[in-house]
């Protein structure tokens, strides 16, 4: 068991003892258990699952941030992070729309990286969402 | 001695004005409100990424490379100040804007520009000795992200490719409704995060993922990012707080005038009365011969 912070720019998420983790680091997906080594790693578009005391699983959808390992206490700073319930399904397709249409106009090479960012994070979101529904 | 209508006049006018300034100060509390939950969901945030840039600078050996850091002599620097787009909030705009200017006249190193935040700001710095360079206003009493961002591009970009060599931040910081504090602090460069040797629990021999210098890289924006976004926030709170409470103010006066005036009615009109039962007495005295 280590203790999970997770915490956005709006607000405290959750503050939770936690069995496992898995967070999307920019490297490739990687694993959580107490006694882990002390780790900072940046986070990439991708899902979060989390396994409480109860043994129960936890999914969640985040577009970005930082994690932080240090003593069986881990912070991570998210960008955005929902659980399926709270993600709004059809903000996501349209916000994958616009990204597919934007990367096939290929205006410049800012346009391109912000839209293909903003096309990862849609992509999260709508499958966390069908995985949960 | 005033007319009793004139007196009626005033106490007209004076119940009006009592209503806007009531109705602005249930406006002002009501923002207040969510500005300050906004404050206190924002500060976690910020607090841990202090924590973790502390712990990034203490874990990782060597020196810090990202541009945000770098410390070299002034030739331009650029002054931010954050006030608001409307007026009626006390003396909010006019601390900050002292405070800038204080320290403006205190004649720093090297040319000097100005960014303005809000109107007020802006109103004030157009009409002054240094050029203004950019100006973010109408934020209409809630925080804008991407306007938040927007600048804070503006300004890491400026730094980032030498155009500024400092910049420097003015805004409120809300301690609670009735205290603030005016913060002038340096946002860039980013002051080396301090490693605390005594502390053993934070001297981790931490693990990177990609790099330290990646991470930095992916990190720095987000920070400054932060702070930006807190320093609008914290004052955004800090305007609505003042003005409810100049507001609250001005409706006491008012209620204040009302009575005084009210008093003045009455004894005008007991002077018309008796004046005229004067009249009636004496003419009625003037009759009977």
């Amino acid at each position: 068991m280590f203790s999970l912070s997770i915490v956005t720019p709006e607000r405290v998420y959750c503050e939770t003892e936690v069995e496992s983790l898995v967070v999307p680091g920019t490297d490739g997906y990687l694993g959580v258990l107490s006694h882990h080594a002390p780790l900072i790693t940046a986070l990439k578009p991708g899902r979060i699952e989390y396994r409480d005391a109860e043994a129960k699983v936890h999914t969640l959808a985040v577009s970005g941030g930082f994690i932080e390992v240090s003593d069986n206490q881990v912070t991570l700073l998210a960008d955005t992070i929902e659980s399926g319930d709270e993600i709004d399904l059809d903000r996501a397709k349209a916000a994958h729309d616009r990204a597919k249409e934007r990367l096939q106009k290929k205006d410049s090479d800012i346009s391109i990286d912000r839209a293909s960012a903003a096309l990862a994070r849609a992509l999260i979101r709508m499958r966390i969402y069908r995985e949960t529904h | 001695m005033p007319t009793l209508r004139d007196v009626k006049k005033r106490i007209k006018t004076v119940i009006s004005t009592r209503r806007i300034t009531k109705a602005m100060e249930m406006v002002a509390a009501a923002k207040l409100r969510r500005a300050q939950q906004r404050v206190e969901q924002t500060r976690p945030y910020s607090k841990k990424m202090d924590e973790m840039l502390s712990n990034l600078a203490a874990g990782s050996t060597g020196e810090i490379v990202h541009p945000y850091f770098e410390d070299r002599p002034i030739k331009r620097q650029t002054v931010v100040v954050i006030a608001s787009d409307r007026g009626l909030c006390g003396s909010f705009n006019s601390n900050v804007i002292r405070r800038a200017t204080d320290w403006l006249k205190d004649s720093p190193e090297g040319e000097i520009e100005i960014v303005t935040v809000g109107k007020r700001a802006n109103d004030f710095f157009k009409r002054r000795e240094w050029p203004v360079l950019a100006d973010v206003s109408d934020w209409g009493g809630v925080l804008d992200l991407n306007k938040a961002r927007d600048l804070m591009r503006l300004l890491t970009e400026r730094f980032v490719t030498g155009e500024t060599d400092r910049i420097q931040l003015f805004f409120t910081r809300f301690l609670s409704t009735v205290r603030y504090k005016i913060v002038g602090e340096v946002y860039l460069p980013i002051p080396k995060p301090e490693v605390d040797e005594d502390e053993g629990g934070t001297n981790l021999d931490y693990i990177f993922e990609p790099s330290p210098e990646e991470i930095y890289a992916a990190l720095m924006p987000s920070y400054a990012t932060t702070k930006m976004v807190t320093a609008i926030v914290e004052s955004l709170a800090s305007e609505h707080g003042s003005r409810m409470i100049a507001m609250g103010n001005a409706t006491t006066n008012a209620g204040e005038m009302i009575d005084s005036l009210t008093l003045d009615y009455n004894k005008a009109r007991q002077a018309q009365i008796t004046k005229e039962l004067l009249e009636v007495v004496s003419g009625a005295e003037a009759l009977r011969g």
